[in-house]
């Protein structure tokens, strides 16, 4: 706990946007065998699912999860606790593709493959009719393997945001090759590297019925929209490699601790400066990428894009992002921001961060403190060297109906239910 | 009787090859290359990354045939493959930016490191598959 609060105390360099970790002092292992503050329980629900990714509550508590690998042949786990005892005994599967978005919304359910969103119907009980046939709302969106996680959320107002992810690290014309030069414009921005809008209800929507809502995002697998200020919010995967493909500029420490991760809110027509600018949240500015001219300080056209509401620190992979909208926990909780970040694996040789639940208080749609680690002790070790050992890795984010936490792991597929107990 | 002949070469060969010494000095420097031009992909025990990148334990790509292992090296490598039943999405940068012996040294490294056991590479070998890039 120590190193977490000395990193983020370090990151933080006094006030501005970066937030200091609060007072994760009083911590105890819970029977998941995870740490979350005081007052709080937290229980496995289900476990060795597969890779769940996101996950989805439904009205009456089914939960739906997504696989990125099928099990069994299926990608969409239906979990019931019919006798309500809190384990959730009833298992069902069905959808022939992986994935990563899942999301419940005006009874239906939306689910995403790495290229496509698909819903389907769901009755009083939450139950799919006919899982064979579900409607394909938006198809053909690029996917080139990587960051090709097609996460997703929706609105009041019946649209669908799907986050395309930039099949790159900073568009190079050779990706993540030592001294190929970035594409200046980048032209991957056209059809990724970006946050893309379609109508939640018409079928058969690809790149020309929707519409880029914002762009300069490398890669978004954690987004929400925020009830509260009625505004999407995105959790970025900063780039990578600073030090492997500019030794001259970057050590190996400046390469781990370096870009931020940031959370954004981002309104319609956002720029937020990727390919061409990283945020460095010691200096708590953008600045220019190296592939473009940068050289660590230099803020040229970075100065205008759209700034960070919240810096964390580099590599952690913020993988889910959940506005807490219950009234189960303390009021402090109340509109604010949980991210799950999956953990690092680009601060090598450094050690690895993150593995971890945060928490960030927001009043009005901003930031109202600093940020502080909520669950922590997913990886099993007190450091993580190679991603490899981490026994769990956070991945998804739902609100119960009953206001608890869950939290899904995609190594074992070992889902966490955090409760408020007083 | 043919088999048992060609059988009982290949054994021999291979009894050769396993006693020749690595080049001195190669393992040291196999490692420093390593360190600044792989690690942060496979990482520092070539353990690699849950989807993202591959182990570099004790995989045909790592312990088969050096021409191909030179070859990833030099042009990279963004396909589908699969190591134990994982697949990964990040694409392997190619190193054409390397020395010969540069490459040579790190994959020297490599193939004896991890717990795998194989012959050198050396220089001359990269010198020949570069030029026919
Ligand atoms: C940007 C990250 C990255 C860097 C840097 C990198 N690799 Fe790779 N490497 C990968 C990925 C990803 C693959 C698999 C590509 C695929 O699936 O098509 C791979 C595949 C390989 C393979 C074949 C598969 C296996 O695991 O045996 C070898 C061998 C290899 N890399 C060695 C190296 C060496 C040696 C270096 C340094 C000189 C290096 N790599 C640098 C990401 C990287």
């Amino acid at each position: 706990m120590k190193k977490i609060i000395l990193i983020s105390a370090f990151l933080a360099g006094g006030a501005g946007l970066t937030a200091k970790a609060g007072d994760t002092t009083n911590v105890y292992h819970s029977p998941a065998n995870i740490k979350v503050p005081k007052g709080f329980e937290a229980t496995i629900i289900a476990d060795e699912l597969g890779r769940a990714r996101h996950i989805a509550a439904a009205p009456n508590g089914v939960l739906f999860i997504k696989l990125e690998r099928l099990k069994n042949g299926r990608g969409i786990l239906r979990l019931q606790d019919a006798d309500n005892n809190g384990s959730y005994e009833k298992v069902t599967s069905f959808g022939n593709y992986g994935g990563t978005g899942i999301a419940v919304k005006n009874g239906y359910l939306y689910a995403s493959s790495d290229d496509a969103v698909y819903r389907y119907r769901l009755n009083e009980n939450m139950e799919v009719a006919d899982t064979g046939k579900p409607e394909a709302i938006v198809t053909g969106l690029l996917n080139k393997r990587q960051h090709s996680a097609k996460a997703i959320a929706l609105d009041n107002n019946n649209h669908l945001y799907v986050n395309i992810g930039a099949p790159s690290n900073a568009c190079q014309v050779a990706d993540r090759t030592k001294g190929s030069p970035g594409q200046d414009p980048c032209p991957i921005l056209d059809s990724a590297g970006g946050i893309w809008q379609f109508s939640a209800d018409q079928p058969a929507q690809s790149y020309k019925e929707g519409k880029r809502y914002a762009t300069g995002l490398r890669n978004v697998v954690g987004l929400d929209w925020n009830s509260n200020v009625n505004e999407l919010f995105v959790v970025q995967h900063g780039r990578d490699q600073l030090a492997t493909l500019y030794p001259e500029l970057y050590n190996d420490k400046q390469s781990a601790e370096l870009p931020a991760e940031e959370l954004f809110m981002v309104k319609d027509g956002a720029n937020c400066g990727w390919p061409y600018c990283y945020y460095d949240g010691q200096q708590q500015k953008k600045v220019l990428a190296p592939e473009f001219g940068g050289d660590g300080k230099k803020e040229a056209r970075c100065a205008d894009m759209v700034q960070p509401l919240v810096a964390f620190p580099a590599h952690l992979a913020p993988n889910a992002l959940l506005f807490y909208t219950g009234d189960k926990f303390p009021a402090r909780y109340r509109n604010g921001a949980f991210i799950a970040f999956h953990g690092s694996w680009n601060r090598a040789p450094l050690p690895q961060e993150g593995y971890y639940v945060v928490f960030v208080p927001f009043e009005k749609g901003q930031p109202a403190g600093k940020w502080e680690v909520f669950a922590d002790g997913f990886s099993g070790l007190t450091e993580v060297k190679s991603p490899n050992d981490a026994k769990h890795r956070p991945c998804g984010l739902a609100q119960a109906p009953d206001g608890s936490l869950l939290v899904t792991d995609d190594v074992k597929g070992t889902v966490y239910k955090i409760s408020y107990k007083g | 009787m043919y088999k048992i002949i060609a059988g009982a070469a290949v054994l021999l060969a291979l009894a050769f090859t396993a006693r020749q010494p690595l080049p001195k000095g190669s393992l040291e420097r196999g490692k420093k290359v390593y360190a600044t031009n792989c690690l942060a992909c496979h990482q520092a025990d070539g353990s690699g990354v849950p989807n993202l990148n591959p182990t570099l334990a004790k995989t045909p790509q790592v312990t088969g045939d050096r021409q191909k292992l030179i070859n990833i090296i030099l042009k990279g490598l963004d396909e589908e493959i699969e190591i134990n039943g994982e697949s990964f999405s990040n694409p392997m940068p190619s190193q054409a930016h390397l020395s010969d012996q540069e490459i040579a040294d790190v994959l020297t490294y490599v193939r004896n490191s991890f717990g795998n056991k194989g012959t050198a590479v050396s220089a001359a070998m990269v010198t020949t598959e570069r030029k026919k890039m």
